[in-house]
C-alpha cells in the first residue's frame, strides 16, 4: 500500500497541453499577399485537471514486484501472486496454460479480499496498426478478466485498460522484446 | 529545472527562434529520371536589416525534395540576374536548363515585399510573376507558397510544400516518458507541440477544413477522444465511454465523427453527430472493428476487422449496410486511408513477418506493396494525392516518409531524436 502511494505521489506531476507558438497557422493564399493574423496563436499553456504518471506497472520491467504494496505474499517468489504479468503469443489473446494457475491465485486473492481492486492492463508488441493493437490489448485483458469471473471474482473489482502498443516494456525492436511486450499487467489499486 | 520552467523554455524557444528550429532533416532516398532542370537564382536582397529566411534557399529545397525537378546548385549557375532585362537566356540555354527563377526580397519596416519570376528558358518568356507581402514571421510559408506555385504551374499537380502535418513523438527520461503531439510545415520545419502527455496520445485527425484535430488522449488514465481547435488551444472531450475510445475519422463534411467504442463488449464502429452528440453504432461483429476511414464522397467507410480470422479491410455505407470484405491478399492488412479523390486506399499490409505500405486500386482491387521496410505503418495521403506519408523504423530510430503511389520517389524525414509516428497530412 505504502508503494503504490509513494508512486502515486511522484506521479501527480501535471501534464500541460501547451500550444507554445507564435507562429501562424494560415492556410489561405490570397492574391500572392499574406494574412499574419490567424493560427495556432499563442495557445493554452493550460494544465490539465488530472494528474498522471509512472503507474505501478511501470516498476514491472524493473524486475521489481509492482504490487508488493498489497501485502507479504505478492514479493515471495514462490508466491504464484508475485507473478504479475500474463504474456501472449503473436495476435492472440488466448491464456497459455502456464499463467492459468497465476490467474487462479490472483482470483483466490481477490475473492479473499473484496475491498482490493485490480487492474488489468493489455498490451501489444509494436508490429502491425496502432489502433487494431489497442484492440488486441483489450482482448487479452478481458481474457484475463473472464477467467477470474469465472472463478468468482465480482465484476467491480476488475477494470480493463488497453494501452495497445503505446507502453512497452521493453524497448528494443527485437523478438524478445515483442515476447515481453505481449502482455496484461495485474495493478492492483490498495485499499 | 521544474516541469513548467521546462514548458516555459519550450515557449521561448518558439518565440525568438523559430526558423532555426528545425528538427527535421531530409534525404532523398529515391528520385525519377525525368526530373526537370530548374535553376533558382538566389534572390536578391534589398533593404536596412537584412532578411532573415533564404526564401530562394527554400524554394530550391522544395523543388529538389519533390523528385519532380534537379535543381542547379549556385556555384554552377552563369549569373546572378535578379530582374528580367538582366537575363541571358542562352546562356542558361547552354547548360541545359528548361527553366529559371530569378527574385527579389526588399524589407520595409519590418514587412517583406517578395517578387518572383519564372521563365522558360527555350521560349525566352516569362510563364509566371508575383509580388508577394511577408511578416518575417511568415517568410518560411511565402517560400512554400512560392514552390507551390511554381510546382502547379509546371507539374500542373497543385503543390503540397505550403501544407502542414501533425504526428506524435515520445521520448523517454527514466521511468518517466513524455508523449506529444506536433504540428508542423510539410518540410518538417516550425515543429511546434500542441498536447503534451506523460500518458500516450495517439491517432491525430485533422477536420476536413484543417483547423481542428481529434486525438486518442490517455491522460486520465483512460482512453478518450478529444477535439482540439488549433488556433485557440481550447479542446472539448467528446467520447469518453468505459473501454476503447479510439480512431477518430472526420466525415468529409465535418458533421461527424467515426470511432472505436468497445463500451458493449467487442470494439465496434460508430458515428458521432458532432452538433446533435448522438452515437450510432454501425457494425454489430463479436470480433474487433477498428480504423474507420471516409470515402471523400461520404458515401462509404471502410475499417479493419478480424471478423474471417484475421485482420483485413472490409467496407460499408456510411450508415454501416452491406458490409463486405475487401483485401483478399497477405493475412494482415489493416489502418486504411483514402486517397484525395477516392480511387485508391493505401493500407498496412503484413506477409508474416514484415509490414509495409500497399495501394489498392478500388476500381480493379489489386494491390500494390510500395514500400520496403519491416514496420510500415499509418499511411496518410498528401491533399494533392501524389504522395503518401508513413512511419518508419530501422534499428531503434522511427522515422516519418514520403513516398509517391508508385513508389519510384521517396522523401526520409528524420528527426534528430525521439520517436516520431502517426503521420497526418493537413487537408
Amino acid at each position: 500500500m505504502k508503494l503504490n502511494k509513494t508512486v502515486l505521489a511522484l506521479a501527480i506531476s501535471a501534464v500541460i497541453l501547451s500550444g507554445c507558438s507564435d507562429d501562424e497557422l494560415d492556410t489561405s493564399l490570397t492574391d500572392g499577399t499574406q494574412n499574419a493574423a490567424s493560427g495556432i496563436n499563442d495557445a493554452s499553456t493550460s494544465g490539465f485537471n488530472n494528474g498522471s504518471g509512472l503507474s505501478g506497472s511501470e516498476m514491472s520491467g524493473s524486475g521489481m514486484y509492482p504490487n508488493a504494496g498489497i501485502g507479504p505474499e505478492f514479493s515471495d517468489p514462490s508466491n504464484p501472486l508475485s507473478k504479475s504479468t500474463i504474456y501472449f503469443m503473436l495476435d492472440s489473446s488466448q491464456i497459455q496454460d502456464d499463467f492459468v494457475p497465476v490467474i487462479a491465485a490472483h482470483a483466490r486473492y481477490l475473492m479473499a479480499h473484496p475491498d482490493q481492486h485490480v487492474v488489468m492492463e493489455g498490451h501489444g508488441d509494436e508490429r502491425g496498426s496502432r489502433e487494431y493493437n489497442i484492440a488486441l490489448g483489450e482482448q487479452r485483458a478481458k481474457s484475463v478478466a473472464s477467467m477470474m469471473k469465472v472463478q468468482g471474482v465480482a465484476d467491480d473489482q476488475l477494470n480493463v485498460v488497453s494501452y495497445g502498443e503505446e507502453k512497452p516494456a521493453s524497448f528494443e525492436h527485437d523478438e524478445a522484446s515483442w515476447e515481453l511486450n505481449r502482455r496484461v499487467e495485474l495493478v492492483y489499486q490498495g485499499k | 529545472m521544474s516541469f513548467f520552467r521546462k514548458i516555459l523554455l519550450m515557449c521561448l524557444v518558439g518565440f525568438y527562434v523559430p526558423n532555426s528550429y528545425a528538427e527535421l532533416t531530409i534525404e532523398i532516398t529515391e528520385g525519377i529520371e525525368s526530373a526537370l532542370p530548374i535553376s533558382i537564382v538566389p534572390f536578391a536582397m534589398q533593404g536596412a536589416s537584412g532578411v532573415p529566411v533564404d526564401v530562394s534557399f527554400i524554394v530550391d529545397s522544395d523543388l529538389g525534395r519533390s523528385g519532380y525537378f534537379k535543381t542547379l546548385d549556385k556555384q554552377s549557375m552563369p549569373g546572378r540576374p535578379s530582374t528580367a532585362e538582366a537575363v541571358q537566356f542562352k546562356d542558361w540555354q547552354a547548360i541545359g536548363q528548361n527553366y529559371l527563377v530569378i527574385g527579389r526580397v526588399t524589407e520595409d519596416h519590418g514587412q517583406y515585399s517578395v517578387q518572383f519570376q519564372l521563365f522558360d528558358v527555350y521560349k525566352g518568356g516569362q510563364l509566371m510573376g508575383y509580388r508577394m507581402t511577408s511578416s518575417a514571421a511568415n517568410l518560411r510559408r511565402t517560400a512554400h507558397q512560392i514552390s507551390d506555385l511554381i510546382f502547379e504551374k509546371l507539374t500542373g499537380k497543385k503543390g503540397v510544400f505550403s501544407g502542414r502535418i501533425a504526428y506524435i513523438t515520445s521520448s523517454r527520461q527514466g521511468k518517466q516518458s513524455n508523449h506529444k503531439l506536433q504540428i508542423s510545415d510539410a518540410d518538417g520545419f516550425n515543429a511546434q507541440t500542441i498536447a503534451s502527455s506523460v500518458e500516450p496520445l495517439m491517432s491525430p485527425a485533422w477536420s476536413p477544413d484543417g483547423k481542428k484535430i481529434a486525438y486518442v488522449s490517455f491522460e486520465k488514465k483512460s482512453a478518450a477522444i478529444y477535439i482540439q481547435t488549433l488556433a485557440t488551444g481550447d479542446r472539448a472531450r467528446i467520447a469518453e465511454f468505459p473501454g476503447i475510445n479510439g480512431a477518430p475519422s472526420w466525415s468529409p463534411d465535418g458533421t461527424k465523427l467515426a470511432l472505436t467504442l468497445s463500451k458493449d463488449g467487442s470494439p465496434d464502429i460508430y458515428t458521432l453527430n458532432l452538433l446533435t452528440r448522438s452515437l450510432t453504432k454501425l457494425t454489430k461483429s463479436f470480433a474487433i472493428d477498428t480504423e474507420p476511414t471516409w470515402s471523400p464522397d461520404g458515401s462509404s467507410i471502410v475499417f479493419t476487422s478480424d471478423r474471417g480470422g484475421k485482420p483485413q479491410l472490409y467496407i460499408m455505407s456510411s450508415q454501416g449496410e452491406d458490409q463486405k470484405r475487401l483485401t483478399f491478399s497477405g493475412n494482415y492488412n489493416a489502418n486504411a486511408s483514402f486517397s484525395p479523390d477516392g480511387r485508391s486506399i493505401a493500407m498496412v499490409h503484413g506477409n508474416g513477418s514484415d509490414y509495409r505500405i500497399a495501394v489498392m486500386d478500388m476500381a480493379t482491387k489489386s494491390v500494390n506493396v510500395i514500400t520496403d521496410g519491416r514496420s510500415d505503418e499509418s499511411p496518410s495521403f498528401a491533399p494533392n494525392g501524389s504522395m503518401i506519408l508513413y512511419a518508419s523504423r530501422k534499428g531503434n530510430a522511427g522515422y516519418l516518409s514520403a513516398i509517391s503511389l508508385d513508389g519510384k520517389m521517396q522523401q526520409k524525414l528524420v528527426f534528430d531524436s525521439n520517436d516520431v509516428r502517426e503521420p497526418a497530412w493537413a487537408p
